[in-house]
C-alpha cells in the first residue's frame, strides 16, 4: 500500500472514529403511547399502535434505508439477510443469512424460522395466530425452501418485484418457530436491538437494550419506555413539559404541531403524510347502490379541497388511492389527477352533472334521496362523515348520521349491512401490490364493498410483475383511475400527522410515505 | 346487633349475586364482543377466525354456563384470563386497586379536612361575606366538571412551574406516592369537599337552631364547645352517609381523573375493559366495585351508632 493509500486510510479511519464518537451510549428513550396496544404480535395487528413498540424487538430480512426519506424499492438494505439473488425467471428470490444471530431466548437464528414465519402468515400452516391481516401481501408465494440453516428460497407464482419492499416493512418482522403464537401476543421475542421487558395493559410497554445484539455498538440507548396515556392533551402537556422525549408517530394533529412549537420553539416536529385516507364505502349490492350512476353521483358530490380545509386547514393531501406525490411514489400527477371525473377543480360543474343524473332518476330539491351514512363513532370518522352529509345534499340526498360503536363497525362491514359508510384506513407500505391485493381484489377481507372487476385484477397482476417502475406507475395510474371512476371506494382525502421530538433525540429519521417503517430505533440515540 | 349484623351480611351476598347477575347479561346484551374489537385493530373480519377466537374464549358456550363457570371459579378463587392481555385476572386487577385505593383515600381525607371545617365555618357566620364567599367555592366545586379542573391545573403546573404532575411510572416510595397523587386526589377531592361542606353547613344550621344548643349556651359553655361537642356531633350524621357514598363513588368513579392524571387505576382499566368485551375484566371489577359499596355501606351504618348513642339495631 502505497504513502497516499494509507494517509487516506488514516483519514478515513479517523473520520469514521470520530462520526462514532459522536453518539452517546446510554439513556432510556420515553415514549408518549395514545392507547392500548391490542397485543404485541405485530404480524396480528395492522396499528400503529403496535408496530412502533414492538418493532424494535425484532428484524427483518431486508429493511428500508432509513437516510432514504421515501421508502422505495432501490433503498433496501441487508437485515437478517446477508444478500439477496433473484432467480433468471424473476420467480425465486434466495435470501443468504447472518450468522450467528441470537434470539433474545438465546436459541439461534436460522432459515427455519424465517420459513416457519411465512409458512404461518401466508397461510399455509396454522400458526394458532388469533388474526392475520396482512395475509394478501404475501399472495404470490407459492412456497419457501430452506438450504442449510443460513439459505432461504421464497418461490414466486409469477415476477414479483415489489417482494422486497414488503419484507422491508415493519409489519414483516421474522419470528422465532420455536415461540407459540400466544406468548409472541404478550411477551414477544426477537432477534431485535431490544428486548421486550414489560407490558402493563392500559399502563406502559418497556423495552430494553439487546447487549448481544448482532450489530456491533448498536443500539445507543439502554432502553426504551412507552408510557399509555390516552388522554391526547395530557400526552402533549406532558412532552411539553419534558417528561417524555418523543410522541407516538403521527399523533399531534397539524394545528396541535404549531400549538406545540409555539410553547417550545426548539422542539422538533414533522408533518407527514401517515398513508392513510378518508374513504367512502358504498354497498353496491343493497339498492339504490346497485346503481352505477347513483354511486357516481355519490363520487361527483364531493368538494375534496373543502375535506381538506375543514379537517386540516388544508393540510391533507389529494389523491387516489395511492399516495398523492411529492411523499408518495405511486400518486397521480397534479396534471394527471385533473382529468380524473370528480377531481377537477370545478366541483359545482362536477355537482351539476350529478344533479342532472338524480333528476333523470327522478330525485330533485323537492323529492330528496333519503341515506344513512354509518360509521365508526371516533372524531376523526364522525367529522369526515358530517362534511360528507353536508356535500351529498347539493345532489339531491339527504344524508343521516349513523355513529357505531368500533365492536359493530367491522362486524356490520363485514355483514354488509350498510349502505353508505364513511371509512378512515391506513395502508403500510406504499405500493401498489398492498393496497391493490389488500383492499381490492376480488374476495379480499379488506375489500369492505366487495368490488370485483376481472379485468381490472388482471391490471393488478400485471402492474405486479412489471419491472420497469416507470411503466408500472403510468399502469398504476390508469387502475387508480378506473377505481375511483367506478366508485370502488372513493378516497376522500389523504391524512397528515405530527410526531414532535425534543432535540436531545438524535439519529431519529422518519419515511415521507409511511409512518409504519422506521421504528427499529438501533441508530437512536440521546444527547442528554 | 350481632344479628343484624348477620342480617346484613346475607343481604350483602343477595346483592352481590344480584349484581353478578347484572352485569353478566348486561355484557352480553350490548352488541358487538371480543373478537370483533380484536379485529379492529386488524381492520377486517375474517369470519372463520373470528369462530375460532369465539370457541376458543368459550363464548359459544350457553348462557347458564358460561355464568355457572365464572361463578364456580370465583369460589375457587379463580377469576378467569383476560381477553386481553391473556394475563390471569388476577394478575390485572391486584396491582390496579392499591393505586385507586391511595387516590381515593387521599381525595377523601383532602374532602373531609377541607369541606366539615369549612362547612361549619359557614354555618356559624351565616350570611356574612365569609359564609357568602365559602357558599360561592362550594357551588364551583360542585358545578366544574372534573376533567376541566384537571387539565387546567395540568395546563397551570407546565405554565408556571414546567413539570406536570401526572403518573409515568411506580413511585418507589411513600412519599414518592404522596408527591404524584396529592395533586389529583385535590382536584377529585375538591367537588367531594364542596358536597360535604354544603351538606354539613345545612346540617349545622338546622342543629344550631335546636333547643338543647340553646341550652348548652345558657349553661355558659363556649363558642367553640357548643359548635363542636354540642352541635357539630349531631350534624355530623348525614355527612357520614355522603362520605359513605362517595368512597364507593370514589373506588369506581375516577374514570376522568385517572385518565387526565393518567393513572393506571381501577377505573380506567375498566371503561378500557368495556370497550374491550373483556368479560372476565368487567365482570370481576364491578363485583370488586360493588363488594367495595356494600362493606363501606355496612361500616357507615354501624358508624352510626358510634356517633350517635341513641341509635341501636335491636334484634
Amino acid at each position: 500500500m502505497g504513502f497516499v493509500a494509507r494517509l487516506l486510510m488514516a483519514c478515513l479511519l479517523t473520520l469514521c472514529a470520530g462520526t462514532a464518537h459522536a453518539q452517546k451510549q446510554g439513556g432510556v428513550l420515553r415514549v408518549t403511547h395514545r392507547d392500548n396496544p391490542p397485543s404485541a404480535s405485530i404480524h396480528e395487528e395492522a396499528t400503529i399502535s403496535t408496530d412502533m413498540p414492538f418493532m424494535a424487538v425484532f428484524n427483518n430480512l431486508v429493511v428500508f434505508d432509513s437516510d432514504s426519506k421515501q421508502n422505495r424499492l432501490d433503498r433496501i438494505l441487508p437485515d437478517l439477510a446477508t444478500s439477496w439473488k433473484l432467480s433468471d425467471d424473476d420467480k425465486t428470490l434466495t435470501f443468504q443469512l447472518r450468522d450467528g444471530v441470537k434470539w433474545h431466548d438465546g436459541k439461534p437464528f436460522t432459515s427455519a424460522d424465517v420459513k416457519c414465519t411465512w409458512d404461518v402468515v401466508s397461510g399455509k400452516v396454522d400458526g394458532k395466530m388469533r388474526k392475520n391481516p396482512h395475509k394478501t401481501w404475501w399472495f404470490n408465494v407459492k412456497e419457501i425452501t430452506v438450504n442449510g440453516p443460513l439459505e432461504v428460497a421464497f418461490h414466486l407464482t409469477d415476477p414479483q418485484p415489489s417482494l422486497l419492499v414488503m419484507l422491508a416493512g415493519g409489519f414483516a418482522p421474522v419470528y422465532p418457530c420455536h415461540v407459540p403464537a400466544a406468548q409472541m401476543r404478550t411477551h414477544p421475542i426477537g432477534t431485535g436491538p431490544f428486548k421486550f421487558v414489560e407490558f402493563k395493559q392500559n399502563e406502559s410497554i418497556r423495552l430494553e437494550r439487546n447487549p448481544q445484539y448482532w450489530k456491533p455498538g448498536r443500539p445507543y440507548l439502554d432502553g426504551i419506555e412507552y408510557s399509555i396515556i390516552a388522554n391526547r392533551s395530557t400526552a402533549i402537556l406532558a412532552l411539553v413539559a419534558g417528561k417524555f422525549d418523543l410522541t407516538l408517530t403521527g399523533e399531534v394533529t397539524p394545528e396541535l404541531v404549531k400549538d406545540v412549537k409555539a410553547q417550545v420553539p426548539q422542539m422538533e416536529c414533522l408533518v407527514q403524510p401517515s398513508n392513510t385516507q378518508g374513504n367512502l364505502l358504498v354497498n353496491r349490492e343493497r339498492p339504490p347502490f346497485d346503481n352505477p350512476l347513483i354511486r357516481r353521483v355519490l363520487s361527483l358530490s364531493i368538494d375534496r379541497k373543502a375535506f381538506s380545509d375543514i379537517l386540516s386547514r388544508g393540510v391533507y393531501n389529494i389523491g387516489g388511492a395511492m399516495l398523492a406525490p411529492p411523499e408518495g411514489l405511486w400518486g397521480w400527477s397534479p396534471e394527471f389527477m385533473a382529468t380524473v371525473p370528480g377531481y377537477g377543480a370545478d366541483v359545482e360543474k362536477s355537482r351539476e352533472e350529478g344533479r342532472r343524473i338524480m333528476r333523470e332518476l327522478g330525485y330533485g330539491p323537492d323529492k330528496m334521496m333519503p341515506l344513512k351514512v354509518s360509521t365508526r363513532n371516533i372524531a376523526d370518522y364522525r367529522d369526515a362523515s358530517v362534511i360528507l352529509i353536508d356535500h351529498l345534499k347539493t345532489v339531491y340526498i339527504q344524508g343521516e348520521l349513523e355513529p357505531l360503536d368500533s365492536s359493530v363497525w367491522y362486524a356490520r362491514l363485514a355483514r354488509k349491512d350498510y349502505a353508505v359508510g364513511m371509512n378512515v384506513q391506513g395502508t403500510g407500505i406504499d405500493d401498489p401490490d398492498v393496497q391493490f391485493f389488500e383492499n381490492y381484489l376480488c374476495g379480499s377481507e379488506r375489500n369492505y364493498t366487495s368490488y370485483c372487476n376481472a379485468d381490472l385484477e388482471k391490471l393488478y397482476h400485471q402492474q405486479s410483475m412489471m419491472k420497469d417502475q416507470d411503466a408500472r406507475r403510468k399502469l398504476v395510474w390508469e387502475i387508480d383511475r378506473k377505481l375511483q371512476e367506478d366508485g370502488a371506494r372513493p378516497v376522500v382525502y389523504q391524512s397528515q400527522g405530527g410526531t414532535c421530538w425534543w432535540p436531545q433525540v438524535k439519529g431519529l429519521k422518519l419515511a415521507v410515505n409511511s409512518i409504519y417503517n422506521h421504528w427499529r430505533f438501533e441508530d437512536v440515540w440521546l444527547d442528554r | 346487633m350481632l344479628s343484624y349484623i348477620i342480617r346484613r351480611l346475607l343481604l350483602m351476598v343477595v346483592t352481590l349475586f344480584d349484581v353478578s347477575i347484572t352485569i353478566f347479561l348486561l355484557l352480553r346484551i350490548v352488541p358487538g364482543n371480543i373478537a370483533d374489537i380484536l379485529f379492529d385493530s386488524a381492520g377486517l373480519i375474517d369470519p372463520a377466525e373470528k369462530q375460532k377466537i369465539i370457541a376458543d374464549l368459550g363464548l359459544d358456550k350457553s348462557l347458564p354456563v358460561q355464568y355457572a363457570q365464572w361463578i364456580l371459579g370465583l369460589f375457587r378463587g379463580d377469576l378467569g384470563f383476560s381477553y386481553v392481555s391473556e394475563k390471569p385476572v388476577i394478575d390485572e386487577i391486584l396491582p390496579r386497586i392499591p393505586i385507586t385505593a391511595r387516590l381515593a383515600g387521599l381525595a377523601l381525607l383532602f374532602a373531609i379536612a377541607m369541606g366539615v371545617p369549612l362547612g361549619v365555618i359557614s354555618a356559624v357566620r351565616q350570611n356574612t361575606g365569609l359564609d357568602y364567599a365559602l357558599r360561592v367555592l362550594s357551588l364551583s366545586g360542585l358545578s366544574m366538571p372534573s376533567f376541566w379542573l384537571g387539565l387546567l391545573i395540568l395546563m397551570a403546573f407546565v405554565h408556571y412551574f414546567g413539570t406536570i404532575p401526572i403518573y409515568d411510572r411506580a413511585p418507589a416510595n411513600f412519599w414518592a406516592w404522596l408527591q404524584m397523587l396529592v395533586i389529583p386526589a385535590a382536584a377529585v377531592g375538591f367537588r367531594s369537599a364542596a358536597l360535604i361542606m354544603r351538606l354539613t353547613r345545612s346540617s349545622m344550621l338546622e342543629v344550631l337552631r335546636q333547643d338543647y344548643v340553646r341550652t348548652a349556651r345558657s349553661k355558659g359553655l363556649s363558642d367553640g364547645s357548643v359548635t363542636y361537642n354540642h352541635a357539630l356531633r349531631n350534624a355530623v350524621l348525614p355527612v357520614i352517609t355522603v362520605i359513605g357514598v362517595e368512597t364507593a363513588f370514589l373506588m369506581g368513579g375516577l374514570i376522568v381523573t385517572e385518565t387526565v392524571f393518567n393513572i393506571p387505576g381501577v377505573a380506567r382499566f375498566l371503561v378500557e375493559a368495556i370497550r374491550w368485551r373483556d368479560y372476565p375484566m368487567v365482570q370481576n371489577l364491578v363485583m370488586f366495585i360493588a363488594l367495595v359499596v356494600v362493606v363501606v355501606n355496612l361500616i357507615v351504618d354501624l358508624a352510626y351508632m358510634f356517633v350517635d348513642p341513641r341509635i341501636r339495631y335491636s334484634e
